[in-house]
């Protein structure tokens, strides 16, 4: 371990426990304090958060941090300024149902200023107060850690010890360098925060995070604070709205800012502890960035902040690091085999990551799912400092911000473009952003649709509701069922496996029976070792020792790691990223066929061309790989053609599909709309590590005989009661108190009709996976794991959503699709 | 009464001395700045004086425009108003910097009168150099005393308190005059918020004075060669106190 | 020639003005080198002068000088300087050479080069001199003359040189006016110290922000106790309040020269260096072994100093005292 901060005491102390002997945790500076971010950290841990992964990294934290005795709960309240930060409030109340965080609630005024009597509560309308707030001592508790597996025997502690550089030998870490020796090692965890680029840079990998500043004063002696007995004894104050937060520290009143302009720093800029004034992570105070976020505390706490015998004792730019997308960084690198990232972590989730790490690194996986935490998620263009800092300076306001689910980021966008994009400009596409692709999410030019299905299709009364949305992509959804769209998929990651070795090697990862006849599209879950899902995608089969797998965007290059580190260990297969090749045009509708047939000579009838097949086929001069899939639900093909032809197809297909009346729809139907009502499921929504594959209801077919990773654990699954059913529900009635019709956007806990929340036995909550239109069906649709004993069709719930309930009902407990259930239409 | 304090922008340093590539000054990229501090503690007895008899103060400082922020930070404290008299950042000799400041206090005794007293520090922290308030006093033709530790007003005069080997020298000097203060004459209060809000609206006055040629011409800066020493561990933790205590003994002290 | 203003007091010359001399010598180059002492006791103090290379002792004497007043000796530099032409004007960097030299430069309009450590060349002399109390030095020419300049204290190694018997001595009273008298010590408070005071101790026990706080320092003034010695701090600890001022070491602070400066949760920075190196052995007791203080210190040891002192004071005990 490189870093003797929380995260490295941590994963210390958790790969000992879990037995691993001849441990190394290394740091340049001096312990118990080297100098990173976790020595001047504000300490105090907020447990709910919209992140499912979050909180559960969170409260696994605070468990430890309460076991190690270093835990001081003391409460913690946001305040809200506006009424807008209230309905944000009442999401956050939402997410803490959802995740299943008790001892909160919306409060008043009035209550907050019982709680925290030095608050003018006339600056604020109302808070959301978290009994479990608290502070910890995280030095204390790295220490503990790191001398609990120091005295177990299987720790080696090296303070004042910098690591110069890091070997490589065959893809695989071999040795790492020292300024006190060599290292040989197998396996090396890069957790020094800040400096984690650069180490990582030593290997040859890539942790892409950006030091950056976050202001923090301290102010006293407060009065009101001089008999303090401990540290804390007030609830911790987030001032929302201003990005900002007051804690009292002992004597005095720590006020922190989110709020300046984003201050980012080069990791080599960074001074040695030698050249620092005060540690290397605390960054002489800027004053001029703090002026406003002074009259802010100031007005939310005149008490303290404006009492003249109060004074700045201290001020500093604090460092820590932030990434492109908000996530930690954690896992194996892709790059390099045995060196693992575990950076970009906040006190709060420290021991949490420590846990999950370890045991990643143990037993192939981690208890909670950190998915969206994985360093292999990043695209090689998301890897770049320019983009890094752009997102991350970006990002940095919005850390108490409110930010919808649907929301873009603006910075360095327009990197990937597909082959259509001058035509999907034309068409004053509205582009959303995924792995760095802009992809049509509506398309303006379809706004004469809107008049077309004027009855099925109407806008959305709330303004959260429409944000990021457009009734257009309704109406799109039904032009689609109607006649046939094109959908542009070239964000898919697409990966082939070759070589003799192949089939072994998708064999053993995927749980679909892989040993099918040429031509053969697979659709197939990945599973973890312990059976709950890592992927779900496609496999194509093109020849005896040539698959093409085909997965989305956001999961795609996780998913290209998984794959190659299960290729056949003899060498005999080859893993080929191929995503910038090959562009997709998705073709979907009743008239598929029609618009197709018209454009190639070749076979597309339903006999002549089946259901999960694919093929080449000749689209006027292009060489087109067709393959019969859908995830829309409709009758059609996605087509398939190397990048440079992209351009073509797409106007071939656009004029052969004029007569036909074929639109040109967005991901808000491919993604949503047409997904949900088939009710199929996706990855990071209803498809992750903590639910399993009889529990998402995709338990079809006999278990192959082939061995594949999670085998034991899926046949396991299919003899037991599940926990939960994965449910498909809709709205029944979206009236609010005050007459507006509310839209579910997803998160939001399901209920009784009475309130109460829904907890299976393995005291999982149920809430929202997926939320959307089904325009077809003129219904809300909602999915979300239930109780077995709440899984049954007609049973009357209720989902929470902005602070009210609404009714829902059940319609499926299985898979069956809502939308065309014997599914005709996809097998016409 | 009317006090005018002179301070000095100088970097905070750390445990190591770095120069920049022409060695003609310190790295200061990591480095936050402050007031240099027996400055730090002359503004704070101005301001304590003017809290007991009444009247202004007024900080000047010759140095960067940055600057400006020690300035803000002095009328936080309590100052009253300031002076920037910006340079580029170059090194301004005493004697330049004495002609810079005269200027000054000229143009102030035009538009306000002048001055009861003016304090300076001792010495900067950085360039040490022991004689700007002297030399500002003999042009003025004011009596200036040196090196104090106590400074109090009686009746128009200055009981001015040096810390000497037995005890402390005591001058008594009439106003106006010029004193240079060291760190330890009184403890610098911090600034609360609301007074660090209103320092940035007082009023600070900025001008860019013309630098003439350095009579003390700095060539260069060096670091001192370390004394080259490896310190001997005697042991970690309480178990090496006896090693210690031997060398204690060999020293003679124990 | 070379004049140097040397300070004595009870009829001896101080050591650091021995110093000044010898900086003195190797500018003069073989040149004469003549010395000024202001006020009573100068003609006893300034007999074994020739010992250092003194050729020449000037005594500025008269009633108004019996009393330190820094424009008075500045008049008699002046006056001296004159007269005999020098070619530079040395002092030792005390309180009173820096203030006499600097009351001497702004009357005669010339530079004045403060705490040198080496002087070489003529004109411009290139100077060696201290900035921030040691831990930088600075390169300088000094465009003046007479060149103005004062020695760092303990910069220069006082040194004898071969001489006659005894100086030429001469005396003048200087012709002094009321303004130059206008600054003069009209009174000596005398302070009563209990303990040892922090410039003279022998041992100085000195704690910095890993001492924690105001109550953390029993422990060190218990073995302060024990040894006979002082308590020092670091700049810190006084801004926090722990400890006042009188204790603290460093550039702003007290100047030690202890024969053990114990050095307890002390980080280093450079401008406490500047206080205590002038120690002839430093220990550090830090929990970093890599802090910037053992690029200072003879010794270490490397702990938890709420556990170590205790522990050494406890030692000293056992075997009786020291």
């Amino acid at each position: 371990m490189i870093g003797a901060g929380i995260v490295g005491n941590s994963i210390a102390y958790h790969l000992a426990r879990l037995g691993w002997r001849d441990l190394v945790l290394l740091d340049k500076g001096p312990l118990p304090n080297p100098g990173g971010s976790t020595g001047h950290a504000s300490n105090f841990i907020y447990p709910v958060d919209h992140s499912r992964e979050m909180t559960a990294l969170t409260r696994d934290s605070v468990d430890q941090y309460a076991e190690l005795g270093v835990l001081t709960v003391c409460g913690g309240i946001e305040v809200a300024r506006t009424e807008e930060r209230m309905q944000e409030l009442a999401r956050r109340m939402a997410s803490a149902a959802s995740w299943g965080v008790e001892g909160v609630s919306l409060v008043t005024p009035a209550e907050i200023k019982e709680l925290v009597p030095y608050i003018d509560e006339t600056v604020i309308v109302g808070g959301f107060y978290s009994e479990g707030v608290g502070v910890v001592d995280s030095l204390r508790a790295g220490t503990l850690m790191r001398e609990a597996a120091q005295e177990s025997g299987a720790l080696t502690v090296s303070a004042n010890n910098e690591v110069l550089g890091i070997d490589v030998e065959r893809g695989r870490v071999g040795r790492i360098r020292t300024s006190r020796g060599d290292v040989e090692t197998e396996a090396v965890v890069i957790c020094c925060g800040v400096w984690s680029p650069r180490v990582a840079h030593m290997a040859g990998a890539s942790i892409p995070l950006t030091p950056a500043v976050h202001q923090m004063i301290d102010i006293g002696p407060v009065p009101r604070f001089a008999d303090a007995k401990s540290a804390i004894e007030f609830p911790i104050v987030r001032d929302m709205d201003t990005n900002m937060y007051e804690r009292q520290d002992g004597s005095g009143l720590e006020v922190g800012s989110y709020a300046h302009r984003p201050i980012l720093h080069d990791p080599d800029e960074i001074p040695s502890v030698e050249e620092a004034a005060l540690s290397p992570t605390e960054f002489p105070f800027t004053q001029d960035d703090f002026t406003a976020q002074m009259e802010h505390a100031l007005e939310l706490m005149p008490e303290i902040v404006g009492d003249e015998s109060v004074g700045i004792k201290y001020a500093i730019n604090g460092l820590l690091s932030l990434t492109p997308d908000g996530m930690p960084i954690l896992g194996e690198t892709p790059e390099v085999k045995g060196l693992w990232s575990a950076a970009a972590v906040w006190v709060k989730e420290g021991p949490g990551v420590g846990r999950a790490v370890a045991e990643w690194m143990v037993n192939g996986e981690s208890e909670i799912d950190v998915h969206g935490a994985d360093v292999a998620r990043f695209h090689e263009c998301q890897k770049s400092v320019e983009h890094v800092k752009a997102r991350a300076a970006e990002g940095f306001n919005k850390t108490y911000g409110i930010v919808h689910p649907g929301e873009q980021w603006e910075s360095d966008r327009q990197v990937r473009l597909p082959p259509f994009y001058a035509r999907e400009r034309e068409l004053d596409a509205v582009f959303f952003e995924a792995a760095g692709w802009e992809r049509p999410h509506w398309y303006e030019s379809n706004k004469p649709l809107l008049e077309e299905y004027a009855s099925r299709v109407s806008e959305r009364d709330a303004e959260w509701d429409a944000r990021w949305w457009s009734p257009i992509i309704n109406a799109e959804h039904l032009a689609t069922r109607d006649r046939v769209a094109m959908i542009d998929l070239t964000a898919f990651c697409i990966f082939d496996v070759v070589g003799p070795g192949a089939l072994e090697s998708v064999q053993r990862v995927a749980v679909r029976q892989m040993d099918v006849k040429h031509g053969r599209v697979v659709y197939t879950p990945i599973l973890t070792p312990s059976g709950g899902f890592r992927a779900d995608l496609t496999i194509m089969r093109l020849g005896d020792g040539h698959f093409r797998v085909v997965t989305g965007g956001a999961s795609g290059m996780a998913d290209l790691k998984w794959f190659s580190d299960h290729l056949a260990e003899d060498g005999t297969a080859q893993i080929v990223d191929l995503t910038s090749s090959w562009c997709t045009l998705g073709l979907w509708g009743p008239r598929a066929r029609d618009v197709l047939a018209s454009i190639t000579s070749d076979d597309v009838s339903h006999e002549g061309f089946p259901f999960a097949t694919f093929r080449t086929i000749e689209v006027d001069s292009l060489r087109t790989l067709a393959s019969r899939i859908s995830y829309v639900g409709d009758l059609g093909w996605e087509l398939y053609v190397p990048i440079e032809q992209g351009a073509r197809l797409w106007d071939l297909v656009r004029e052969a599909g004029r007569p036909h009346g074929i639109v040109p729809a967005g991901i808000g139907v491919y993604g949503t709309t047409g997904r949900l009502e088939k009710c199929y499921r996706a990855h990071g929504f209803e498809l992750d590590g903590e639910y399993n594959v009889v529990e998402a209801g995709m338990a079809w077919g006999k278990v192959k005989e082939q061995d594949f990773v999670g085998k034991e654990a899926h046949v396991r699954h299919r003899e037991e009661e599940p926990t939960a059913v994965l449910c498909t529900l809709t709205v029944d009635d979206h009236t609010s108190s005050n007459g507006q019709k509310r839209y579910m956007l997803g998160g939001e806990p399901i209920l009784t009709r009475e309130g109460a929340p829904l907890t299976d036995r393995d005291g999982r909550r149920s809430f929202v996976t997926s939320a959307g239109a089904g325009p077809s069906l003129g219904k809300h649709i909602l999915l979300s794991y239930l109780p077995p004993e709440h899984a049954n069709v007609g049973e009357a719930l209720a989902v929470e959503y902005m602070g009210e309930r609404y009714p829902v009902t059940v319609e499926r407990a299985d898979s069956t699709p809502l939308f065309d259930p014997d599914n005709d239409r996809v097998r016409s | 009464m009317r006090i005018l304090v002179c301070v000095k922008r100088v970097p905070l340093t750390g445990g190591r001395m770095v120069l920049t590539d022409d060695e003609r000054a310190l790295e200061t990229r990591h480095l936050g700045f402050t007031i240099s501090p027996h400055e730090e503690c002359g503004v704070e007895q101005a301001v304590r004086l003017v809290e007991q008899h009444g009247g202004d103060v007024t900080v000047l400082t010759l140095g960067p425009a940055e600057a400006e922020e020690q300035i803000r930070d002095s009328l936080a404290i309590g100052g009253d108003r300031g002076i920037v008299l910006a340079t580029g950042g170059e090194e301004w000799d005493p004697q330049a910097t004495t002609g810079a400041i005269l200027d000054a206090i000229e143009a102030e005794r035009a538009s306000g009168g002048a001055h009861d007293l003016i304090i300076f520090g001792n010495e900067s922290a950085d360039s040490g150099n022991y004689q700007v308030g002297i030399r500002v006093a003999r042009a003025l033709g004011l009596p200036v005393v040196t090196g104090l530790k106590g400074l109090s007003i009686e009746d128009g005069f200055a009981r001015c308190e040096q810390e000497v080997p037995g005890g402390r020298d005591v001058y008594r000097i009439p106003l106006p005059a010029v004193v240079s203060v060291l760190e330890g004459i009184n403890l610098p209060r911090y600034p609360s918020v609301p007074a660090k809000l209103r320092a940035r609206q007082k009023p600070v006055e900025t001008s860019t004075p013309e630098r003439p040629e350095a009579r003390l011409e700095m060539v260069r800066l060096r670091v001192p060669p370390g004394q080259g020493k490896q310190a001997e561990v005697l042991g970690n933790g309480p178990g090496a106190a006896p090693a210690v205590v031997d060398v204690m003994r060999e020293l003679g002290v124990a | 020639m070379v004049l140097v203003l040397v300070e004595h007091d009870g009829g001896e010359v101080d050591e650091l003005s021995l110093q000044a001399i010898t900086l003195a010598r190797e500018l003069a180059t073989g040149e004469p080198v003549s010395a000024l002492l202001v006020g009573a006791g100068g003609r006893e103090a300034a007999a074994p002068l020739t010992a250092h290379g003194v050729g020449t002792a000037h005594i500025a004497e008269g009633e108004r000088l019996t009393e330190y007043a820094p424009g008075a000796w500045a008049t008699s530099v002046i006056e001296l300087v004159d007269r005999l032409e020098p070619s530079a004007v040395v002092a030792a960097g005390t309180n009173r050479g820096n203030e006499v030299l600097g009351h001497v430069a702004a009357r005669m309009d010339q530079p004045f080069a403060a705490n040198c450590i080496q002087v070489t060349g003529e004109g411009p002399l290139e100077v060696t001199r201290m900035r921030w109390g040691g831990s930088l030095l600075e390169e300088a020419h000094l465009h003046g003359d007479p060149a103005l300049l004062s020695v760092a204290p303990h910069a220069v190694a006082a040194l004898a040189a071969d001489g006659a018997d005894a100086p030429a001595i001469e005396a003048f009273t200087p012709t002094l006016d009321d303004a130059d008298l206008l600054v003069q010590v009209a009174e000596h408070v005398s302070t009563e110290t209990s303990g040892v005071s922090l410039a003279e101790a022998k041992v100085v026990v000195s704690g910095g922000r890993g001492v924690g706080s105001a109550e953390g320092f029993g422990i060190l003034e218990e073995l302060a106790g024990l040894l006979g010695g002082a308590v020092g701090c670091s700049r810190v600890v006084t801004s926090s309040g722990w400890r006042p001022h009188t204790d603290q070491v460093g550039q702003t602070g007290t100047k030690v020269s202890p024969d053990l400066y114990i050095a307890c949760g002390i980080s280093g920075a450079t401008q406490h260096i500047a206080g205590c190196k002038g120690a002839k052995k430093i220990l550090a007791i830090n929990s970093d072994a890599e802090a910037p203080i053992m690029a200072s210190a003879d010794y270490a040891v490397i702990g938890d100093l709420t556990e170590i002192v205790p522990a050494v004071t406890a030692e000293l005990r056992k075997a009786g005292g020291p």
